[in-house]
Parts: structure tokens; sequence; C-alpha cells
């Protein structure tokens, strides 16, 4: 049951440090379920921190996160995936000694594949049936990204979280997807996305959240960001424009 | 933040800027000297002597180690190995050429030398790896080692080790002066006991002089980050390499000073890994990177041993018709205790004795 | 509408070419000893017995293999489990000496399959002790983890001598295990021969477990990339003690078959074949089994044939094998764990 526009995933002044770094300094962040959330912000702001502190791999220090309502701060990884939370790592995190069929059938928490689901990763990424029972360290990078994502929508999820999916990939790869996560939307899953390409972003994103320094400095629709030049020039210092 | 007296600047100069930095510590250690100092005359007696002799001797021992564990933050299995050399070296020189100083001289030049090589080599090639790596290494080169030395029983006499003899000086029938000195006649043993003390005091001092040098705090900061210390500039190997060196040295010369005092070494006295347990436990149980660890530690261990087994030989004669009990607490088996007691410090007393006198002078 | 799911044909995927030169080289090694060895029968013996004391040397080092690549955690106390194998299985076989004694190839295998047995559930406990209170409190620091495992191996290794007394101690084969066939002029120990036959099944079974089943498909994923598996959905944690428990249970096994390949050990039998499961998981590379079994089988050849040519420099031997292996590929053989 999608209740679009409600706040799916909350993030109340969470604080991480890592080692003797402080790193996250209380960020409040809401990612109403149903659209897209992009995550935006300068290199080193704390946007992958944000996305590994949700998935508790680091764990927050201060502060409450919230999914479907429940209180997931103090929960480990795998009940934080089990719960519905599909993550895609900057790494990518793909199992590369293992076939693309053994990378997704991990990804199913009963083992099994479903052949509906299936044939949607069939349809949106042709790659992986081309390469169904090849090492998955022989992929290209474009295909690689696209098991990492086709993993996490193995099993049905209320959230993903996209960690910069198209970085280092050709144009191509990334207009194909954008009608991927268009179609991904259209399902009624929410995205959670870090993005640099900013044209991606404003193909795809509802709602933009921007990061500095460890906190949320802004908040808002995308379409008002992606209307204000100056806006944009002094969050992100550039405008969106200038990157197709 | 409790109040200190000024430190006069010749003690800071001395200690290298390294001050205790606890009041019950500067006593504990105070009263250490001092009574390492008047053993001879105090505690009179061969048994005693010979523990004093023994504390002064694992003092630079683990003092050495603790450069390598509680500094730099390495576990290496080769210590014993680098204790060994020193004392075969002077052990072996002295048994085939004419005992005296040239043979201590050439001796321990050997010694030191096989030492640097063995410890470069090992170095440079397995701190590339991993630490843990560097762990299953030197165990492996401890062990072949040890292998080694009982088999070359032509130079080593093997299983049963060599008897040697010392410099005249320090011969148990030298006397220095004619008359008994405060009771006790002032002989070889007497004197070799003072050497080897004031050997001890130099080798601390230069060791705790090294620990809070640049090259020292480049070590902590290895041992606390090292991939941000290698980001900064650091070659980490090199350093690591370099601190592994001086240790594998120093405790040569603390073979070299065992072999002195012992004028016998074997495979049991110096390669054994009984041994390297006794360094791991006191370093764990002194306290981790403060160096006067190893002096407070030296001390509770030697006591302890040595007052312990005596209680651990009655506990067996007591419990004679409890078989199992029986054979635990007899003393043949202070390895187990003293096992159960590393695993235990090293997860509830990671700090120490030195560590927690600190924290405690701090008001922490 | 929807088009039936098919797997494409073997034809479209890229095939990664098989690493075949680490399987050749117990090979080589073996091929380049005749010549120093001299009598080819003499030769044959030592091979047979090189193999058998590697595949003994595989069982006991594989499971520490899989916990050390899956876990990142380095037992230094894992030759307590094959000490400790060795001396159950001892204490089950004397009391039954009858049936150890007996022609019966029935009896004898039954007694032997009972001291296996007893060898493996035995170390599975102490193993899951061991992960309890020694592995678990310190997970994720390496110095402590040495220190405390090695604290481990110390206690037990000092609770069997007070168990069964400091003395060396003999264990006998059963009967019919005993003696040797003849291949011409070559004596083929029996037992040797049953080692090679045990130590290849395991090593078969762990690679269809790992291959075939999902629990292995879960273990060769954790070893590359733990956290990923984690941000799966599978409770990594339960895992891992069991690959703990299942690693210790090898080491029993394969201590009572070490016990019965020496016949005469002391209760330091752990710590010195400690040092040989060392050279192999640093040669053989982490996380991988087919690196373990080479490198085993590489070490019990050396031993072996050095053995026999130059007994004073077997234990070197070994370590420079160690070192012209870590010149070669530094991260072993087979390098799995990208670390």
């Amino acid at each position: 049951m999608v209740d679009r526009g409600a706040p799916l995933l909350t993030l109340d002044k969470v604080e991480t440090r890592i080692g003797a770094y402080h790193i996250l300094h209380g960020v409040d962040l809401v990612v109403p379920e149903g659209g897209a959330t992009m995550l935006l912000g300068r290199n080193g702001a704390g946007k992958t921190t944000t996305a590994r502190t949700v998935m508790a791999l680091w764990r927050a220090c201060a502060g409450t996160i919230t999914f479907g309502g429940r209180d997931i701060t103090r929960e480990d990884a795998p009940t934080i995936a089990r719960l519905g939370i599909g993550y895609v790592p900057e790494s990518m995190g793909i199992f590369s000694d293992l076939t693309v069929a053994e990378n997704l059938r991990l990804a199913s928490i009963s083992g099994h594949l479903d052949p509906n689901r299936l044939e949607v990763i069939f349809n949106a990424f042709p790659a992986m049936k081309r390469f169904w029972l090849g090492r998955a360290g022989t992929l290209s990078g474009g295909q690689k990204q696209m098991l990492s994502i086709a993993r996490a929508i193995v099993e049905p999820r209320r959230l993903l979280i996209i960690d910069e999916p198209t970085k280092g990939l050709a144009p191509a790869i990334i207009a194909n997807m954008v009608s991927v996560f268009r179609d991904l939307k259209a399902t009624g899953v929410t995205i959670l996305m870090i993005e640099q390409n900013f044209a991606l972003a404003r193909a795809i994103g509802d709602t933009v959240a921007v990061m500095e320094d460890g906190r949320i400095v802004y908040r808002g629709g995308m379409a008002d960001l992606s209307e204000d030049d100056a806006l944009q020039r002094r969050l992100l210092g550039l405008s969106m424009s200038a990157h197709q | 933040m409790t109040e200190h007296t000024q430190a006069p600047s010749l003690i800071l100069r001395l200690l290298s800027g390294d001050l205790p930095r606890s009041r019950v510590l500067t006593i504990i250690l105070i009263t250490i000297v001092v009574g390492l100092i008047v053993a001879p005359f105090f505690i009179p007696g061969a048994r005693s002597l010979n523990t004093a002799a023994k504390i002064l001797i694992f003092i630079a021992l683990v003092a050495s180690y603790d450069l390598l564990l509680g500094y730099t933050g390495i576990v290496s299995f080769a210590h014993t190995m680098f204790f060994g050399i020193g004392a075969y070296g002077v052990a072996i020189a002295s048994s085939r050429m004419e005992a005296g100083w040239t043979a201590l001289a050439v001796g321990t030049s050997l010694a030191i030398l096989l030492s640097g090589l063995l410890a470069t080599v090992i170095g440079l090639f397995s701190l590339r790896v991993r630490a843990v790596f560097f762990a299953m290494i030197t165990l492996a080169v401890a062990t072949a080692f040890s292998t080694l030395m009982s088999q070359l029983s032509e130079w080593t006499g093997g299983e049963d080790g060599i008897t040697f003899k010392m410099p005249q000086v320090f011969q148990p029938s030298f006397r220095l002066f004619e008359e008994p000195v405060f009771g006790i006649v002032v002989n070889g043993r007497i004197l070799s006991y003072y050497a080897i003390l004031v050997a001890v005091a130099m080798l601390f001092l230069l060791m705790l002089r090294i620990a809070n040098s640049p090259f020292g705090r480049v070590l902590q900061a290895i041992r606390e980050n090292p991939f941000r210390t290698e980001a900064i500039g650091y070659r980490t190997v090199l350093y690591r390499t370099i601190a592994s060196v001086i240790s594998a040295m120093f405790a040569t010369l603390a073979g070299v000073l065992m072999a002195i005092w012992l004028r016998y070494n074997g495979p049991d006295t110096t390669l054994s890994l009984e041994v390297m347990v006794d360094i791991l436990l006191i370093t764990v149980i002194g306290g981790m990177g403060t160096l006067y660890g190893a002096i407070v530690g030296s001390v509770l261990f030697m006591v302890a041993q040595t007052y312990l087994q005596d209680i651990m030989v009655l506990a067996s004669k007591a419990s004679e018709h409890i078989p199992l009990l029986a054979s635990l607490v007899h003393p043949d088996r202070w390895l187990l205790w003293l096992g159960l007691l590393f695993v235990l410090s090293v997860y509830y007393f990671p700090q120490g004795v030195v560590g927690s006198l600190r924290d405690r002078a701090r008001g922490g | 509408m929807s088009k039936p799911v098919t797997a494409p044909s073997a034809s479209d995927i890229p095939r990664r070419p098989l690493d075949w030169l680490p399987v050749a080289l117990p090979l080589i090694v073996a091929v380049a000893s005749l010549p120093l060895i001299g009598n080819p029968w003499t030769w044959l013996t030592l091979t047979i017995a090189g193999l058998a004391m590697g595949m003994i040397i595989f069982t006991v080092s594989s499971g520490l293999m899989l916990v050390f690549g899956l876990m990142d955690v380095l037992n230094f106390g894992h030759g307590a489990f094959i000490a400790l194998g060795a001396y159950v299985g001892l204490s089950v076989l004397m009391p039954l000496t009858p049936w150890v004694e007996a022609t019966s190839v029935l009896l004898n295998s039954a007694v032997f399959a009972l001291a296996l047995c007893a060898g493996v559930v035995v170390a599975g406990m102490v193993g899951l002790v061991f992960d309890r209170l020694l592995i678990q409190p310190v997970y994720g620091n390496h110095l402590k983890q040495i220190l405390m495992t090695t604290g481990g191996l110390i206690i037990v290794e000092q609770l069997i001598r007070a168990a069964w007394g400091a003395e060396t101690v003999s264990f006998n084969l059963p009967a019919s295990l005993r003696g040797s066939w003849l291949l011409g002029e070559a004596a083929v120990e029996r037992y040797r021969i049953v080692a090679l036959g045990i130590g290849s099944a395991i090593f078969l079974g762990l690679l269809l477990v790992l291959t075939r089943t999902r629990i292995g498909l879960m273990i060769r994923a954790g070893v590359e990339n733990r956290e990923m598996l984690e941000a799966m959905g599978h409770r990594t944690r339960h895992l891992f003690v069991g690959v703990f428990v299942v690693g210790a249970m090898l080491a029993g096994l394969g201590g009572v078959m070490w016990g019965l390949y020496l016949q005469n050990f002391t209760a330091s039998i752990g710590a010195q074949i400690n040092v040989l499961i060392f050279i192999v998981i640093i040669v053989g590379g982490l996380g991988s089994t087919t690196g373990c079994l080479i490198g085993a089988l590489l070490v019990g050849l050396t031993t072996n044939y050095v053995g026999f040519a130059a007994p004073k420099i077997a234990l070197f031997s070994n370590i420079l094998l160690m070192l012209l292996i870590l010149l070669w590929r530094p991260q072993g053989l087979y390098r799995v764990v990208d670390r």
C-alpha cells in the first residue's frame, strides 16, 4: 500500500562518527513515499555516509532513523534490508567470483527467483540475460551497475537507496537508466538517490535535499530548484543546465 | 588536573620527558630501582640474587618488546629468537674462543649483526603484506630457528646447551675487595650483577629516548591509523621495519646479558614458547606502550613466579586425592594459569598496571 | 505476452581461463625431486607419504582458511583443535584395544570411525567455546585476536597435559591399517593411502558445498564482501559461527589422522603443526580451497623430500617454499579476497 507523500524514511538529528572524524552533524531528512528524493551536494558533504548510516553499515551515534513508522536506529543491516530497503552502493558491491545468476539468487531471501520479477529485470537489463552464467567480474562497468540495481529489486522493496549509479558510465547507458528509474517509480517504489549528474537528478527527482558539511542545508521540490539558477549556483557551485 | 611539582630538568632530560605521570607509580618505580641496586646486600642468597638479575634482564627484554607491540602495534613471535641469538652468540664465542672480553665482544657483535640482518629481511618481506601475516611468519621463522639450534648440536650443544666461562672479573672466584662489604663478599657474581644493572639502565633510558623522539611519535601514529599516516607521506613499511630492527637489537643485547649472568645457554633458556608467553604476559600486564610497564611487570611476574610456584607445590600435595585437581595445580602447569591470566588481562585489563595508575592519576 | 525465461546458451558466456599453473606446482615439485632422490622406488614412497601428509594438513587447514577469508579472524589457537582431536581419538582407541588389534576389517573400520567422530565432536564443542569466549569479544581487533587465541592454545595444551600427562603417547593404528603394500620395490603404507582417500573426499565435499549449496554461495560471497552480504539481508553472524565450528571439527578430524600418522606425539602436537598450517594458508591464498589444497600438498611433499635428502633443514625448506611463492604471487597462489 503506497501512501504517496507520507514520510517513508525520516532522519532526525542523525550524527555519525567514523573513528575520530565527526561526519554527520545532525541530519534532518524526510523521504516521502512514492517518489524519488535526490540527495545532492559536493564531494565530502556526507551523502554516502548518510546512506550507509541508514543501512546500519555505520552506526549513528545520535539521532533517530524511522522507516515506515518503525524506529530502525539500533537495528542491524540484515534486519533493515529485510524490512524492505534495498541498497545499491557506490562501489556496486558485486560478488565478482559469483555468476550473475548466483548474484541475483543471493539477493533473494528465499533463494528462489520469481519468474515475473526476473522478466522485469531482463527487460530492463538485457545484458543480465546474456551473461546469466558468466562470472560477474567479467562484466563491464555499466553492466555491473545494472546487476547491482537488478539485485536490489529482486525482492519487492519499499525503498531503494542508490548511491551514484551513473558514475563513470557512458551517456547512452545513463539515458537507459533514466527510463529504468522512471519505470521503477511507476511501480510504487520510493527512491532515495545520491547523484552528481544533475541532468539525471532533474529528470527523475521529485524532491531534493542538499547536503553540506554533514547537514541538510536545503529541502524542497525538484521543480523549484531546477528553475532557480542562482540557488543552484549557491548550493551546488554551478547551475544544473551546465551539466548535460 | 592534579597539581604536579615541576620535576628537575635533569630528571626530565634523563627520562626524555616521559615522566611516570602518577605519584603512586613514581613511588613504586623508585622503590623497585632502589631495591634492585641494594639487592645483593640487603637480600642475601643466591636465589634472590638470581631473581633480581632475571628481573633486570627481563626489563630490558620486555621494554624492547613494548617498543614493537605497545608503540608500533605489531605482534611478533620472533622476539625470543633475537633473545636467543644474543645468548648463543656469547655462548658459542666464549666456548670456542678463549673465554674473556674478546670472546664477549666478538659474540655480541656477531649476534647484533645477525639479528639486524634477520629483522630487516623479515620486516621488509612481511610487513608489506599484512600485520597478521607478519605474526605468522615470525612464528614460522622462530620455530625453524629453534629447531635449527637444537639440531646444530656440534655448535650449540643441542638440547643440553652450552656452559662457558666469563671474563675473570665476572667469575665467582674473583674478589674485588679482601674484606666483605656490609657482610657480603664482593665477588665476580656481584660484579656481573652490577654490570648488568648499569647496562639495563642505559638500555632502558635509550629506549625511552627512542620512544619519545619524533621517530617514536610516527610509530604511534602508524599504530593508531596506518592508512592516514601513509597518506600523510610516511612510508609505514620502512618505519615498521626500523622499529622491528631496533627492537630486535635490544632483545639481542638482553640475550647477551642473560648469557653473562647464567654462564649457560640452551634452547629452553631463551628460545622456548614459555619465554615468549612470559614476555607477552609481562608486556600486557605491565601496560602496553608505556615502557615503565616492563619494569613493574617484570618485578610482579618474577616475584609471583617464585612464590606462587611454591604455593602450587603445596596445593598439589594437599589435593593429591583429587586426581584432576592435583594435576591442574601442579607447579608444572604454571603455564596454564599464566595463559588464563594472559587471556583475562588482554580482555579486561589491556591498559595494564601502569596504564591504570596513570588513568587514576589523571582523575579518570 | 510474457516470454518464457530461458537461460542463454553456453557459447555466449565469456569463460574465465582456468588458472592451471598453481595446480601444476605439486607435479613440478614431485618430478623435480626425482633426480635428487635418486632411487625411483624411494621417490614413490616419499611422494605418497608427502601427498598423504599434505591431505591431512589440508584437512586441518581448510577450516582456518575459510574462517580467515570469511571473517578476517586469525585463530592462532587452531592447533588446539588438532591436539584435542588426536588425544580424544587416542582415548577412544585405548579402551577398545581388542577392536584395534582384531584382524577384522569391520571392527577396525568401526573403531577408526568412532575415533574420528569423537575427535570431530569434541573439537566442534571446544570450537564453539573458543568462538564465544575468545573470538567474539575482541572481534575486529586483530592485535587482541592474535593474543587471545595464542593464550587459548596455551591453555588447551596445558589442560591436555594435565588430563593426559606430559609424556609422549603412542597411538596404534587399527590392525588392518598397518603395514604396507608392495608396489614394485616401493613400500606404500596402507594408512597413507587411506589418509589420501579421506582427504580427497573432504576436498571434494568442501568444493561441492561451496559451489552447489546456498550456504556455500553465502560463504563465497561473504569472503569477497561481507558487508554487502549483510546489506542484502543475510545474517552473517550465524554463518560465521557455523563456519568456525565446522573448521574446528575438520581440525579435530585431521588431528586424529595426524596423530595416527605420527604414531607418537605430545601435547605440543598442536603448536608444532600450527606453523605448517600458517605456511599453507599464506601460500594458498585467502579464501581459496584449491589454493589451500595445493599449498598443503606442496608442504607435504617438500617436508618428505627434504626430510629424506637433508633432514636438518626440513622446516627451513618449507619457509623457503613460502618465500618463493610469495615472491611470485604476493597474495598467495589464488587470490580470492580483495583486501
